[in-house]
């Protein structure tokens, strides 16, 4: 029995004139991690931005652990976006790290971590700290707590930001080109910390370039291009015997 | 033509100040402030409506800033004194119903330009602090009072200092319905004597206030700017590297 923890169906998307998303559906289940190739302007950063619903969703619908996100069924079966109050809840089960951290540069790192537990899941300040320190142990950043971002390095303020992600204790994370921003050599840093995360059951959702992540850690790659999955399977296949003409010739560019 | 300065009234302007001079300076530092405060939390309202959802709320904030940065600010003073009557308040000090109208006016004006420092302060706040406040679960209004505003006040606080300063000076204005402030005093001693030098006592009373607040500026600066700059300067390095080209002129450098 498997569990779906993120569908997408059918799932479509403008920015004005411009189709960005023409039909994208995508099943992930508990504990998967998936990873998200293709060429830049295939929209694969702009669906995984619909997952949590900082972009609307102009066809389809996209559920998390069978929840609606972004919108509540009208009885007449039309959608209608939901109130912000009720989005915002559906967005604390879902962990975002973005290509440019997004730390909050005027709070330490500990209090980057515990902001959201505080003040939106009302944890008590001492126990949220407890947990904070406990989290950025794990990322390996436990002499950095009371540092602030700007004195962090770039795979440093990434490890917090995905510490950050994880103290609203999420059922599924989302990782948006986790380490695009970064130099070379700290991009390891990350993705080790990633690793160990997949392996720890997170589900997980990756849009990277990064195949040799892909290899150790994913259950699943997809390959978007043009607004639509044009193939997918595990890593194994992607790296021996891609189908699609599409998919060869952007893993022979990006390998 | 000559310009004959009399220092007797000089002096005595600046070193002898009298019981009405203590209050007439009173009401130009409360005036100052008082209306300065307020215009601050109209222009954060204004702001905020600004980028509301609503439209009336966004045509409001429009409307207010066209009409009140649009028109000078002493017809809106003459105005809403001579077209409402207002009362006179007894706060431990007394604040007569001209100083409530010129207080009002001065805050609404205010509002109207510091609705403009405000939003520019917010845009510049980077839109990724937004969304990851939002990805975590944060509604609107609390990452905007958590995350946006501290980081906009950092941006906000030079051009408030200067807006500040400017109050001070405007409150002059004050004076044509009827406040008794620093101005007034001026203008009574120079009508009672003919000697113009009250002006120019005056006007030092002035630069004494906006020299206090250049201080009290740097520090509520210094004071933001702590924490996130990763290459701190303390005070004392930067009055240093400020008067560098000076000291490298003085040593013969260009």
């Amino acid at each position: 029995m498997t569990e779906i923890v993120m569908r997408a169906e059918d799932v479509h998307k403008h920015f004005g004139r411009l189709e960005v998303l023409k039909g994208v559906s995508l099943d992930v289940e508990k504990g998967e991690t998936v990873c998200i190739i293709g060429p830049s302007g295939s929209g694969k950063t702009t669906f995984i931005r619909c997952i949590n619903h900082l972009e609307k969703v102009d066809g389809g619908r996209i559920t998390v652990n069978g929840q609606l996100i972004g919108y509540r069924e009208r009885g007449n079966g039309k959608l209608a976006e939901d109130s912000e109050k009720s989005i915002a809840k559906q967005r604390t089960q879902i962990g975002m790290v973005f290509q440019r951290f997004n730390l909050f540069p005027h709070k330490t790192a500990l209090e980057n971590v515990i902001e959201a537990p505080v003040h939106v899941l009302g944890t008590p300040e001492k126990q949220a700290e407890e947990d904070g320190i406990r989290l950025l142990s794990r990322v390996g950043l436990a002499d950095k707590c009371g540092t602030y971002p700007g004195k962090l390095s770039g795979g440093q303020q990434q490890r917090v930001a995905i510490a950050r992600a994880l103290a609203m204790k999420p059922a599924l994370m989302l990782f948006d080109e986790p380490t695009s921003a970064l130099d070379p050599e700290v991009t390891g840093e990350v993705l080790m910390v990633m690793e160990e995360l997949a392996h720890e059951g997170m589900t997980m959702i990756v849009v990277t370039h990064e195949m040799g992540f892909a290899k150790v850690a994913a259950d699943r790659v997809v390959m978007m291009d043009g607004g639509v999955i044009i193939e997918e399977g595990t890593p194994e296949h992607f790296f021996e015997a891609p189908e699609h003409e599409r998919t060869k010739q952007f893993l022979s560019k990006i390998l | 033509m000559l310009v004959a300065i009399d220092w007797h009234v000089l002096w005595l302007r600046i070193f002898h100040p009298n019981g009405t001079f203590a209050h007439a300076l009173w009401a130009t530092i409360y005036i100052s402030i008082v209306a300065q405060t307020m215009g601050i939390l109209l222009g954060l309202a204004a702001a905020l409506a600004r980028m509301s959802r609503i439209w009336p709320f966004r045509a409001l904030s429009a409307g207010y800033v066209l009409v009140f940065r649009g028109t000078p600010v002493l017809v809106q003073i003459f105005y809403l004194y001579f077209a409402i009557s207002w009362p006179t308040l007894h706060l431990g000090f007394t604040v007569p119903d001209a100083a409530v109208a010129a207080i009002v006016a001065l805050s609404v004006n205010e509002g109207a330009y510091m609705r403009e420092i405000i939003r520019a302060g917010i845009d510049s706040i980077d839109k990724g602090q937004m969304e990851a406040a939002k990805s975590l679960g944060m509604r609107n209004s609390l990452a905007m009072r958590r995350i946006v505003l501290p980081q906009a006040a950092r941006v906000i606080v030079p051009p408030l200092g200067n807006e500040f300063n400017n109050m001070m000076k405007t409150t002059s204005l004050a004076y044509t319905v009827g406040v008794y402030e620093l101005f007034a005093d001026a203008e009574q001693g120079y009508s009672q004597t003919f000697i113009a030098d009250y002006f120019l006592a005056v006007a030092f009373w002035y630069l004494v206030l906006t020299t206090v607040w250049t201080f009290v500026q740097a520090a509520i600066e210094r004071r933001l700017a702590v924490s996130e700059r990763a290459d701190e300067l303390s005070f004392r390095e930067r009055l240093v590297a400020a008067w560098n080209p000076v000291t490298a002129w003085g040593r013969g450098a260009r």
